[in-house]
């Protein structure tokens, strides 16, 4: 590898745009995911964290901008193009995505047996090994339906390391977890990414996990990049915004009230009726 | 009135965007065959849930079917003299018209339904696009296969159920109604053609099969990604295939007999 494309970032975001209907999600923002390292990007609900995952997996298209994985361009690529720098990506979806009809084995394997013609045998080792990583080796023969969902996260995460990819995308994988497997999840992404040699994009809004595990914190809101950091040095910021968001204030910039008119008025205007 | 036309215009433009799409997932689809073909784990798979799941609706349908035809069939002829053709009655009127029909209408409900809902349900918790982000196409992987299980399918289960009907009609027939058992079959015989009843009723359960399939996979995969509108998508794959049997029977009919 030339030096270039070890220094430079995996994920480069430049001037990114994206609307859906006239709603404007991204407004003209530029982001580095760092090679190595855990990335989180936070925000409030429905500031697109998760529309940001499906840009940069090319699922769809922005407004404009451009996002570069590994020096590629995302936005350009032809559909099989897109499909072998997927090959390179995992993607961990909010509720596991585990195919229904298949036990935890299968699920495993099925990226496996699409993409190569690994034996049987040869499957079963990988498996066994991405298995005994999340720790579930002995639920292999479990169905989907009879996991909980830190179980079916984990599964996911085996599932997404099943070939060996460079980066890992986490959606959400801190919501609706129990104390114990929120404390497992924290620990996989942190041990995957390090061991591995991945670079890990986690989008969350969970404050304590995910800038317990993050090298660098990028914070949404209204479209824009409010700000971006070290978890300690978003901390410790004097964004207003950071200060509210990381702290969980009520009320902030992020007002606590919903547009309306003067109070007041409104009282008024009822008893006028 | 203005809201009226707008309404209007904004249904016709709908539909005919529905209509494209389902036209350019069936060639996303048939794009996929080739590759399909090579793969006969996965559609034995799918011809297991789609067809051999069916089988006991059309068995039990297509007797009682054959019953009603023989004993209404036996009332009518009677009076004329000719019940010996009761034979000939019930197995024209199956295999041209009721073993293709309402074989593909049972098809619809069963198994048309439940590949609806469970492609409707793949993309309400992501399975679709997670097998995106793995770089498998799910259209080639989950709607191909199940595709094709349902155009080889089809006209397998109207031969079963047209088959099973003629037992039907023989067991009210010819055993409880005292029809000469020689005469229903050797009548039967000599009436039915391979090319012109046959090989017709055969062409249109295909063509039953290919629009009831696509209807049903196109509604699952263009289903709006929840519980209601996965449920809705189900509801309109029985509504639509129905009426497109019905309406394509008639012109099917119209062309070959």
């Amino acid at each position: 590898m030339t030096d270039t494309s070890t220094t430079t970032p995996l994920v480069e975001i430049r001037n990114l745009s994206f609307a859906r209907g006239d709603r404007m999600i991204f407004d003209g923002i530029d982001m580095d995911i760092e090679r190595g390292k855990v990335t989180a990007i936070m925000g409030p609900s429905g500031t697109g964290k998760t529309t940001l995952l499906r840009l940069i997996g090319g699922q769809i298209k922005p407004l404009t901008g451009s996002i570069k994985v590994d020096g590629i361009e995302v936005t350009k690529l032809s559909r099989s193009a897109l499909f072998q720098l997927r090959k390179r990506m995992g993607m961990l979806f909010q509720n596991g995505a585990l195919l229904t009809d298949m036990n935890v084995f299968d699920n495993i394997a099925f990226p496996i047996r699409e993409h190569t013609q690994l034996s049987e045998k040869m499957i079963r080792t990988l498996v066994t090994m991405k298995l005994q990583v999340v720790g579930l080796r002995g639920a292999r023969n479990l169905m989907p339906s009879e996991l909980s969902g830190g179980m079916a996260r984990r599964v996911a995460m085996a599932r997404a390391i099943a070939l060996d990819p460079m980066m890992i995308m986490y959606d959400e994988p801190f919501t609706g977890q129990d104390p114990i497997s929120l404390g497992v999840l924290v620990r996989l992404i942190r041990e995957l990414n390090d061991t591995l040699g991945l670079t890990s994009i986690v989008v969350s809004h969970d404050i304590k996990e995910a800038s317990s595990i993050s090298d660098t914190i990028y914070l949404l809101s209204g479209g824009k990049v409010v700000a971006h950091g070290s978890s300690k040095a978003l901390h410790e910021s004097g964004s207003e915004w950071a200060k509210q968001f990381m702290n969980g204030l009520p009320d902030g910039p992020v007002p606590f009230h919903y547009p309306a008119i003067d109070y007041a008025e409104d009282l008024l205007a009822a008893g006028n009726k | 009135m203005l809201n009226f036309i707008q309404g209007l215009g904004h249904s016709g433009l709908t539909f005919f965007q529905r209509l494209g799409r389902a036209h350019i997932l069936l060639g996303h689809i048939m794009a996929g065959l080739p590759s399909m073909l090579l793969r006969w784990p996965l559609i034995i798979q799918q011809l297991y849930y789609v067809g051999v799941l069916s089988v006991l609706i059309i068995l039990v349908s297509g007797f009682f079917v054959g019953m009603v035809l023989g004993l209404q069939g036996y009332n009518i002829l009677v009076d004329f003299g000719a019940e010996e053709t009761l034979g000939v009655m019930v197995s024209l009127s199956l295999v041209r018209e009721l073993g293709p029909v309402v074989a593909a209408l049972l098809f619809a409900g069963r198994a048309g339904s439940a590949l609806t809902a469970e492609i409707g349900l793949m993309k309400a918790t992501e399975q679709l696009s997670a097998m995106e982000m793995m770089a498998i196409d799910p259209i080639r992987r989950v709607l191909t296969p199940r595709f094709l299980a349902g155009f080889i399918s089809m006209p397998l289960l109207a031969a079963i159920f047209s088959a099973v009907g003629i037992i039907g009609g023989d067991f009210v027939g010819v055993g409880l109604l005292g029809v000469d058992e020689g005469a229903y079959w050797s009548q039967m015989q000599a009436s039915v053609d391979l090319y012109d009843d046959i090989l017709n009723g055969v062409i249109k359960s295909i063509v039953f099969g290919v629009v009831v399939t696509w209807i049903a996979v196109f509604e699952g995969y263009d289903a709006i990604p929840t519980s209601e509108g996965v449920s809705r998508a189900t509801t309109r794959t029985v509504v639509h295939s129905s009426l497109a049997i019905l309406g394509l029977d008639f012109i099917l009919t119209a062309i070959m007999f």
